[in-house]
């Protein structure tokens, strides 16, 4: 058996880990390229969601590679997420590819067909607690992997030479990569400190605050929104981001095991404009615009693929939010179309804007 | 005391029903002008770029109500049975409506919500009914009136014919019978279909529309499909086709579906793999705000001639 799945990030370090480790032989997704999408968009309808295009695309590479077994999320609705594998499983097989498609949906109403599936994973003599342990070292590396990344962010504005940041997080996500147990876990956070301070930053930089909320999947890939964190972080910004892959874990597998609400806080604050869970990330945009702002962030940029339903309803409502609570505000639309040098214009606009918008307000404050 | 309702999205499945019990509670009904450019426009500025033309169409019909009513109605349409809900652009509806448009006058916007089941809805009446009357009474004859006109609304598409068209069962008849599919607010508005399905009849094809079809038709094909899918008019579509390809009865399949209308990227390419393994001919047509009527004609002509043509050769 031939193991595949979708690439998010970088949660394929984690996840390739616990495949192998349960004994299955794995194919890493490549990083999804101009190719990954070329091949989502000739099979994918005109209007999927970008999302859809680019893990379409990375089935068809690994399954050319020879994969023959693709592992893959679902989820109750309303959003098209939850209906993907359906239809891709469909796509696949009209090409012509032979494979067997395992959806783990969300574990409130399957537990059974999740208990069932991870058993078509289980592929050697492991016993429970080793599959913890090996779950459980998952979870370090993601954390730490999620860290790094946030802290990043933070570097970044205040950086004197361009792009150092990115390389060093880089160089760090590649050595958190090859950590085989918790001691190299912790070497790791070592060495990343130490890249990190070797960085060579402005001391007294005050950025611009700015959050990036939207649809998951284009939020957090760098390759799906065009580098978006980096291309801000570049221009002075700091970049605060709604989700990351452990949080949105907890927010949601594990609450949902357990019925419980996750990500409350953003809920509650959406409810005057928007009072009705609409799949997806719709409400939790609007709610944590309002967050945001009360946190005194300057901006929000709100990412969403081409299409997407939740989005498009927080859309509607998000100018009314931004202008009521005085932070500025901005939609990216997301298509196989979209062109970095478009994106990096608008968010120098953008960028500009805040800044003189801020300068005003001190300004306007002194006198 | 004048409740307006505008005229699209669950407009035409559900309005007779709103209408009678509006007025069994002595509420005059104001239904929003039947769609015409001014109303597009109108909705095309005020609404969200990326939304599709009925979301579009819907603030244009909730523009055209301002200054003409005290109350318009605009149900949040959540679900209407245990197994699915409708599009999230339902969902979000009235939200979006009142952070987008300007001087509305109070709005209805009950949250309609049957997953529970049948007793939820009596909870809608009373809720809407307690706006205008506290006589409890005459809210449950209004509702009950009100389910009776439904039923006879419905019991015109089981008959065969197309109540908001003006279409009895004698009306549709041809040659070469086709599934229509697609949303009832898109079928039913002559102006953003363009007609297309009197165009249909005077090319002297017969068709057929999810609506003819019973609810325990559509419910036996439930199992077809690996995974429900999640939204209320989308497994109607889905169901209808699955009825067919068990059933025969049909010469090809019109998909009608919205520019980027977000459900049916999955439901067309369903049902268009899905007939391609059956060998029945498929046409999707796409509608938007700019959809020219030559355009379609030629198209619906092509196919058509393509039907007749095959069965000849056959």
């Amino acid at each position: 058996m031939k193991v595949t799945f979708p690439y998010m990030s970088n949660s394929h370090i984690a996840i390739t880990n616990i495949l192998e480790g349960l004994g299955n032989e794995v194919i890493p997704p490549p990083k999804p390229s101009k190719l990954t999408l070329s091949y989502g968009t000739k099979y994918a309808p005109e209007f999927a969601c970008v999302p859809f295009k680019i893990t379409l695309g990375t089935y068809i590479e690994t399954l050319e590679m020879g994969a023959d077994t693709i592992v893959s999320t679902g989820g109750v609705g309303p959003c098209r997420a939850g209906l993907y594998t359906t239809l891709q499983e469909k796509i696949l097989r009209n090409i012509g590819y032979e494979f067997e498609m395992i959806t783990f949906e969300p574990p409130s109403r399957y537990l059974k067909d999740i208990i069932r599936n991870f058993k078509k994973l289980v592929n050697k003599k492991v016993s429970l607690v080793e599959i913890i342990k090996l779950i459980w070292f998952a979870w370090e590396q993601l954390t730490l992997l999620d860290e790094v990344e946030l802290e990043s962010f933070k570097i970044r504005p205040c950086e004197v030479k361009r792009g150092e940041t990115t390389r060093a997080y880089r160089k760090i996500v590649d050595i958190i990569a090859q950590a085989k147990n918790r001691d190299d876990l912790k070497e790791a956070r070592k060495l990343a400190d130490k890249i990190y301070s070797s960085v060579d930053r402005y001391e007294d930089v005050d950025p611009l605050k700015i959050a990036l909320l939207g649809e998951i999947y284009v939020v957090m890939e760098p390759t799906a929104n065009l580098e978006i964190e980096e291309t801000l972080g570049e221009l002075g910004a700091y970049v605060e981001r709604t989700m990351f892959f452990t949080d949105y874990t907890i927010n949601n597998a594990i609450t949902d095991l357990f019925h419980l609400k996750g990500d409350r806080d953003a809920k509650k604050a959406a409810v005057p404009y928007f009072n009705e869970m609409c799949g997806g990330h719709g409400r939790e945009s609007v709610g944590n615009t309002i967050l945001y702002a009360e946190k005194g962030f300057d901006g929000v940029i709100q990412v969403a693929p081409f299409t997407c339903i939740p989005e498009i309803v927080a859309k509607s409502i998000l100018p009314t939010v931004a202008e009521e609570y005085g932070i500025g505000f901005l939609s990216i639309s997301i298509d196989e179309q979209t062109g970095k040098a478009g994106i990096q214009t608008r968010l120098e606009a953008f960028v500009d804007l805040l800044a003189r918008k801020r300068k005003k307000k001190r300004e306007e404050k002194i006198a | 005391m004048k409740v307006g309702i505008p005229r699209t999205l669950s407009y035409y499945t559900y309005y007779p029903m709103w209408k009678t019990f509006f007025e069994k509670l002595g509420v005059e009904v104001i239904i929003s002008d039947p769609t015409s450019k001014q109303i597009l426009d109108d909705g095309m500025r005020e609404a969200v770029a990326d939304a599709c033309v009925p979301i579009k169409l819907y603030h244009g019909h909730v523009i055209n109500l301002i200054n003409k009513v005290d109350y318009i109605f605009i149900p949040r349409m959540v679900s209407v049975g245990r197994e699915d809900t409708f599009c999230p652009k339902f969902l979000g509806l009235p939200d979006m409506i009142t952070c987008s448009l300007e001087n509305l006058p109070n709005l209805i916007t009950t949250r309609i919500d049957l997953k529970k089941g049948k007793l939820e809805l009596l909870k809608v009446f009373y809720s809407v009914g307690s706006i205008f009357t506290k006589n409890i009474l005459q809210i449950i004859k209004a509702a009950r009136a009100s389910m009776i006109s439904l039923k006879e609304y419905n019991k015109g598409f089981l008959e065969g014919g197309i109540p908001p068209l003006n279409l009895k069962r004698d009306d549709i008849k041809g040659d070469i019978t086709l599934a229509v599919l697609g949303y009832p607010y898109m079928l039913y508005d002559p102006y953003l279909s363009l007609d297309l399905i009197k165009k249909l009849l005077s090319f002297g094809v017969s068709v057929v529309t999810p609506e003819m079809l019973s609810k325990s038709q559509k419910a036996r094909q439930a199992p077809k499909l690996k995974k429900t899918l999640f939204w209320h008019y989308s497994n109607n579509v889905m169901r209808t086709v699955h009825h067919f390809f068990e059933n025969g009865g049909i010469d090809g399949i019109i998909h009608v579906t919205a520019f980027s209308c977000g459900p049916d990227f999955i439901v067309d390419k369903l049902i268009e793999l899905e007939s391609r393994e059956r060998n029945i001919p498929f046409l999707t047509i796409t509608f938007d705000e700019h959809t020219g009527e030559e355009g379609l004609r030629t198209r619906l002509e092509a196919f058509v001639d393509m039907l007749r043509l095959r069965r000849t050769a056959i």
